[in-house]
């Protein structure tokens, strides 16, 4: 046997014990003592066969065994037991490491021991005050101290819960013995001799063990209180890397974190997935050639899992699939990027789309939402994510069509024209929706009635027909739970004056290539539309969503000339 | 009562350990799909499998009894009659998967779930185990050639997704089924090709192929939901998302036409074989699934950035 270091290690173990005896052996046969607690509820044959496994090293013990049931006492009496028989079996030990049995070294041994050599007065030991600390499971902080927990968390959780709120609302509060500050911190340690066999061998140890047994998962917070009182020189943090999902639960690696580990220059790390072949042969043979590392910087591995919870709790914004389908206003974004819908624009003027898409390098469509087709852009029958453009496909399911495409063709805007004659279904969901960008020419659906050769009576009802829809739509986007960003504007309004509107909108659709419009798009011929409406109103309708509109005193067609200045700075 | 249908011809569950990972399927004059199917489940884990052949007479029988780690029945029954061999299914898992992670998938469908090419399915159903999950959604992908689907013919052996490269990226429609709990997905290129004017009648891609069964469990519809209910809770409802992976779906290769006119005259399929009537429909003008804003599949990072699919909070 070699000679015994400073180091010694004290193992929990309760699955995959094999694993666990290897590890151990790697340590032992590096001439650090082990002590090993295996869980009480693990059986006899599988025990055994562990105790065999190692019976060939001197300097492994095994401790009397307590059942670790998850929260409970037992785990913090296995870790003093073990502990005692640590301080006293191997004199040597200086510092003990308290490590599990699904912890990897990840660094040689002799690493870990240089480190501590220079240092070799420091405990470390995560150790936070409960109003620091920001991971609790269960929300439960202080009130882990103050009150009693006979019932499971995992196993009775409604009579916890339960009695949780009873004690709250009857203001039931335990004694803090005195002197104590309650701490918190992660269950894996390194302590120094001198702190750990004050804290094993003080004088009020019954009194605390009594308290702490009480305690709701005392082993994150036994050992974390009281090195407070016994230790000047307490480094709070833990060698051992190791990182807690949304749910508490320890996060898992695999073979295919090799590099991440090896770079993160951590000492120990858990838990190891047993089955990890790879990594168990990777770091529990001896690497000469390994780069030597500094101070542990786990801040990679920290980073991918803190995106793992983000994606599990907050998820893709705009997607909708078969593990992620929000109920109502917890979609954290109805869509998945900022997008245009135009009501009136392409009636207005003769060549609006191509102008728009030359002017904000947009990908520009027709009428989404015509009732005969789909009209994607340049008149695609198929497109971005393959969707189709059969007007049943999406009109079986409107908000997927959206949803679909807005999240297919992210990185690139979409702008498409809508009205009073496109299928109305998304009205809400559109209003709803920060990402949209919304404007409304009102009325201007009466120009294609206009210039179109039908019956008057016909224009008539149609007209009315359209009103009524777009006043319908024009509600729905006034409502004040709107969040799409809508600018409406009157037909009359809008061609009074139409440069300043089309500035407003480019440069929020493009708002890096701030600049002054040079070119409009051009503006259809307006001459006898007064008329039209004058005649409608004859008829017996009224249309008023156009605007003012004095019979035969024509607009004259605005030009890029006559547009007011828009100030850019 | 199906139990009396089924004849065990060679019954090898006693090599099922507490561990293993079973898959079930029920499958018909498949010969030509089964040594790549057989080879690409056990390379991913799975320790056993229980087939039930429903009259092939194409060899499949033979070949699997030689297989040792599949045991197999036979079945003379009606495929329609037994609710399209879940009954049959339901028998086999009530009896050999309680306690086990099951997989209960087609032989044309491949599970593909995040970390596959580097985390045996082991790795996945102990990470579900310790976070508490019993079911794992994986939803149908229709892969597709370019081309004719007669263009590239598939051999024995052969990885179908060498033909099959395509699929769609972002045309499935996504709805709740109040009923039963679960999602209700339709579309790609099925939804588009065959299904534009009846979109509603297009087949459900949502499936939840994997499972810690208990005999208590059941599949209500092929196994796009089970009961109870809570099993179908795969998707998260407040904006998250849990981990899901995907089935790619092997169909459209040179043997669907073939096989949707055996289908057509068997008349066992779901809603009076609908679904096989529309693909006749479809297939009389050689149609080509492929258009050019088709995905070309490379692994399942790709469908995981595409939304297909979530790592969820695996990491």
């Amino acid at each position: 046997m070699t000679q015994s270091t400073t180091l010694g290690f004290v193992m929990l173990c309760h699955t995959a014990l094999h694993r666990a005896a290897e590890v151990a052996r790697h340590w032992a046969e590096r001439g650090c003592p082990v002590v090993i607690h295996v869980d009480a509820r693990v059986k006899a044959w599988s025990y055994d066969t562990m105790k065999a496994e190692l019976a060939d090293l001197g300097n492994v013990r095994f401790s009397e065994r307590f059942a670790c049931e998850w929260g409970t006492w037992g785990i913090v009496a296995a870790t003093q037991a073990a502990s005692e028989v640590m301080l006293a079996d191997f004199p040597a030990v200086r510092h003990v490491y308290l490590a599990s049995g699904s912890c990897m070294p990840l660094r040689p041994v002799r690493d870990l021991i240089t480190y501590l050599d220079a240092r070799p007065r420091t405990d470390f030991i995560e150790s936070v005050t409960t109003e620091e600390v920001g991971w609790t499971i269960g929300g439960l902080n202080m009130e882990r101290f103050t009150l009693r927990f006979p019932f499971s968390w995992r196993t009775q959780r409604w009579l916890f819960d339960t009695y949780v709120n009873l004690q709250r609302r009857v203001g039931f509060r335990r004694k803090i013995p005195k002197d104590v500050v309650p701490h918190l911190g992660s269950q894996w340690w390194c302590l120094t001799r001198q702190t750990l066999s004050a804290i094993l061998q003080g004088p009020d140890r019954k009194l605390y063990d009594d308290y702490f047994r009480r305690v709701w998962i005392p082993d994150e917070s036994y050992f974390q209180t009281l090195v407070r009182l016994v230790s000047s020189n307490v480094e709070s943090r833990s060698l051992t890397l190791s990182k807690f999902d949304f749910q508490g639960k320890p996060h898992i690696f695999y073979d295919d974190h090799l590099q991440l580990l090896r770079r993160s220059d951590c000492f120990v790390a858990r838990k190891i997935w047993p089955h990890a072949n790879k990594l168990y042969r990777t770091f529990l043979t001896d690497d000469a050639a390994q780069q030597a590392g500094g101070e542990p910087n786990p801040g990679k591995i920290d980073r991918l899992f803190a995106k793992a919870v983000e994606r599990r709790v907050k998820g893709r914004p705009g997607l909708y699939m078969q593990s992620r389908f929000p109920n109502v206003d917890f979609e954290n974004g109805l869509t998945a990027a900022p997008y245009s819908v135009f009501h009136g624009f392409s009636e207005v003027f003769e060549n609006f789309e191509m102008w728009l898409s030359k002017t904000t390098g947009s990908r520009v469509h027709g009428h989404l939402f015509a009732p005969d087709r789909v009209e994607f852009a340049g008149g695609e029958a198929v497109y971005n994510g393959a969707l189709s453009d059969s007007p049943k496909l999406r009109d079986y399911n409107p908000r997927s069509f959206l949803t679909n495409l807005i999240w297919a063709t992210r990185g690139e805007r979409q702008c498409f024209q809508f009205g009073p004659t496109d299928s109305q279904a998304l009205n809400e969901f559109m209003a709803k929706d920060s990402n949209a960008q919304i404007s409304v020419i009102s009325g201007a659906w009466a120009l294609p009635l206009w210039r179109s050769n039908r019956n008057f009576g016909e224009i008539r009802r149609e007209a009315a027909r359209l009103q009524k829809v777009e006043s319908e739509t024009l509600s729905v986007l006034r409502q004040v739970s709107t969040k799409a960003r809508v600018r409406i504007w009157t037909l009359a309004e809008f061609v009074e004056s139409p440069m300043e509107p089309l500035q407003t909108i480019v440069d929020e659709i493009s708002p890096r290539s701030l600049r002054r419009l040079t070119e409009a798009p051009k503006m259809t011929d307006l001459t006898g539309f007064g008329q039209f409406l004058q005649n409608l109103r004859n008829q017996g309708m009224q249309p008023v969503l156009m605007g003012d509109f004095p019979a035969g005193d024509d607009p004259r067609p605005a030009s890029a000339s006559r547009g007011r200045p828009y100030l850019v700075k | 009562m199906k139990r009396r249908e089924l004849t065990s011809l060679a019954n090898r569950t006693g090599a099922i350990r507490g561990d293993s990972i079973l898959l079930c399927a029920t499958l018909r004059n498949e010969k030509i799909r089964l040594p790549y199917f057989l080879r690409y489940y056990r390379d991913l884990g799975v320790n056993h499998f229980l087939i039930v052949d429903n009259g092939s007479t194409d060899g499949s029988r033979e070949y699997l009894l030689a297989q040792p780690d599949v045991s197999l029945w036979s079945v003379e029954g009606s495929y329609k009659a037994s609710r399209f061999g879940m009954d049959w299914i339901t028998y086999l898992q009530r009896r050999y998967c309680h306690g086990h992670w099951t997989l209960t998938v087609d032989v044309d469908e491949f599970l593909i779930y995040p970390f596959c090419e580097t985390r045996p399915l082991r790795a996945l159903t102990d990470w579900l185990d310790t976070s508490g999950i019993r079911s794992f959604s994986a939803m149908i992908l229709d892969m597709y050639p370019k081309g004719p689907l007669d263009a590239q013919p598939y051999a024995e052996g052969q990885d179908p997704f060498e033909i099959a490269q395509w699929f769609d990226a972002a045309n499935y429609s996504v709805k709740r089924n109040l009923g039963l709990g679960n999602l209700w997905v339709q579309g790609g290129p099925r939804g588009r090709m065959f299904f534009a004017d009846e979109p509603e009648r297009a087949p459900a891609l949502n499936k939840v192929p994997l499972v810690k069964w208990d005999r208590s469990y059941a599949y209500v519809s092929s196994t796009h939901m089970l009961l109870p209910r809570g099993l179908n809770l795969v998707y998260d409802e407040w904006g998250g998302e849990k981990a899901s992976g995907c089935l790619l779906h092997a169909k459209f290769l040179d043997t669907f036409a073939v096989k949707a006119e055996e289908e057509m005259k068997r008349r066992q399929h779901y809603a009076d074989s609908h679904e096989y009537r529309a693909y006749r429909e479809g297939l009389k003008n050689q149609p080509d699934l492929w258009c050019k804003w088709s995905e070309k599949y490379i692994n399942w990072r790709q469908l995981e950035i595409l939304g297909l699919m979530s790592k969820g909070n695996w990491a």
